[in-house]
């Protein structure tokens, strides 16, 4: 059974007509990284508020992990749901150590666990056990946006809920981050819903993407099959689909090779420049042109396993576009 | 100058006892009323923060009672109360509630509405959110009121004296019904040095606790 499973959640605030979520049903699978995408004022964050009762639906129903969200208090659901915001929301009156420690000391774990766990916090998200004592406002804006995903993290909750957690962040922080995050996800395997505004960030980040309008879900699928098959115009417009640079970085040239069968193999020798395989297709043409459009050999682990030429990159775009998995 | 002090020292000197009575009433009227404002103006002050609406309104109107000068109220509760203590230690409470309750509420709204957004989304309790992340980053413009509300109320003390409500002002109304201006001093120089204290240790203390929240600059 999914994991997550809202069934027509509606929520019409007060004094408006219009509901800001109207209707949505949707399904998340254990583990997956859903990224709620769309314009300002489309209804994700209202419907991401929803999922831990900050907002509550005005109608509809929500599971999560076989359990109706509203069988428990709105406190001990939140307790054990993983919350990141935009500003950090750090506590600036307490230090790393002791916001880390919010959630497990508000679960009444002993002094030990919550010890060791920030330790293993602080590890997980690459920042120096000696940052413990600091206050918030002793870190750049990057640290202080990982002291909040450790925080998030720290009671183990299985499901993360991440409001433009790196909207603040200039672009190179919030590249960075992105790994990061997508480093601990490989590792974790939470399940996390993940309001953004930013196509690049979405697409970098989802399993799947939940494209949102006027309240409504637009298309709810992998980046890849929403770039190829936009749902209607709002969507192409919205990803800038026809955009094939964009489509090329979410393939790699692992993707190129597999799908080519047993090509001629090239040897590479010193002096010419090589692949590998986990590079995206993206950066993969911008070399081959580079060198001048001819064909570059791919190395993994010191083994010549292909070669990407022009054509290999174009028969993938194509390949991606018309054999969509379901 | 000199010998206008000397003498004043002179007359504090010959009536000590009459001088510590003194002193000791007028800080514990002083004391009396700030308490009292703090436990009234400190749950108003968050209760108006937590109102947005109503509150605004009701930060308004004690603003606008704060315009009613001391010597006002100490006559206008007086015919209701009687003279003594009790309508004095009224009149102090009424006038250090003010900057209490609007400190309160300064500091209350100032806390950001992210780290507030957080602590709920992590699940604290109203009541959690209040003690843990509310009060604690409110603390240093509470003091901040408390400061203004002592000092006032430590300087209109003074004034208890012409209802009968004892105090240093004793010495200021008997000097100044007598011509006698070394008997005034009596009174003035040590209600000024208490009101000193007051801005001073409570002002240190404001900082020190702004400093603590301010870590890094």
């Amino acid at each position: 059974m999914a994991f997550i499973i809202a069934d027509r959640l509606t929520k019409t605030f007060p004094g408006e007509t219009r509901p800001a979520v109207d209707q949505v049903s949707f399904e998340v699978k254990q583990g997956e990284f859903v990224v709620l995408l769309g314009p300002s004022g489309c209804g994700k964050t209202t419907l991401l508020k929803m999922v831990n009762r900050l907002y509550e639906p005005t109608d509809g129903r929500l599971l999560i992990d076989g359990v109706d969200a509203r069988s428990m208090s709105a406190t001990e659901l939140r307790r054990r749901i993983g919350y990141v915001i935009q500003q950090t929301g750090l506590f600036p009156h307490l230090t790393i150590e002791q916001n880390i420690a919010v959630v497990p000391q508000l679960l009444k774990w002993n002094r030990k666990r919550i010890e060791a766990r920030i330790d293993e916090l602080l590890d997980l998200v690459e920042l120096p056990r000696s940052y413990r004592q600091r206050y918030p406002r002793q870190l750049s804006g990057g640290e202080q946006q990982r002291v909040g995903l450790a925080r998030a993290l720290a009671a183990d909750p299985a499901l993360m809920l991440m409001d433009e957690p790196f909207g603040a962040l200039d672009a190179l922080t919030r590249a960075r981050l992105q790994d990061e995050l997508l480093r601990i996800q490989q590792r974790l395997h939470k399940t996390i819903l993940f309001v953004t505004h930013d196509v690049d960030e979405a697409l970098r980040l989802a399993d799947r993407l939940l494209i949102m309008r006027t309240g409504r879900i637009v298309q709810f699928d992998t980046p890849l099959a929403v770039l190829a098959e936009p749902a209607n115009d709002f969507v192409r417009d919205l990803l800038s689909a026809d955009d094939v640079l964009r489509r090329l970085s979410l393939l790699t040239v692992a993707d190129a090779l597999a799908g080519n069968g047993d090509g001629q193999r090239l040897t590479a020798n010193d002096a010419q420049e090589t692949l590998q395989p986990g590079d995206t297709l993206r950066e993969a043409l911008i070399r081959v042109l580079r060198a001048g459009g001819q064909a570059l050999p791919v190395v993994a682990n010191g083994q010549n396993v292909g070669e990407i030429a022009p054509d290999t990159i174009a028969s993938a775009l194509t390949r991606t576009t018309h054999a969509l998995p379901d | 100058m000199i010998d206008l002090l000397a003498d004043a020292y002179n007359y504090f000197l010959a009536n000590q006892s009459r001088f510590w009575a003194a002193t000791t009433q007028h800080l514990w009227i002083s004391s009396a009323a700030l308490a009292i404002s703090i436990a009234a103006g400190l749950p108003l002050g968050i209760w108006a923060a937590h109102e947005a609406r109503i509150g605004q309104w009701a930060i308004n109107l004690f603003g606008a009672l704060r315009l009613v000068p001391s010597l006002a109220v100490l006559f206008l509760v007086q015919p209701y109360l009687g003279i003594g203590t009790t309508p004095a230690l009224v009149a102090l409470t009424l006038l250090a509630i003010p900057p209490v309750l609007i400190a309160t509420y300064a500091g209350m709204r100032s806390v950001d509405s992210g780290v507030c957004e957080a602590a709920r989304g992590m699940g604290m309790t109203a009541g959690q959110i209040l003690w843990r992340v509310e009060l604690p980053l409110a603390l240093p413009s509470i003091v901040g009121g408390v400061r203004t509300a002592a000092v006032e109320v430590i300087a209109s003390a003074t004034l208890a004296a012409f209802i009968g409500g004892g105090g240093l002002g004793i010495f200021i109304t008997r000097g100044y019904a007598l011509f006698d201006t070394r008997i005034m001093l009596v009174g003035a120089i040590p209600v000024a040095l208490l009101a000193l204290m007051a801005e001073l240790s409570l002002g240190w203390m404001q900082r020190r606790l702004a400093s603590g929240l301010g870590a890094a600059t």
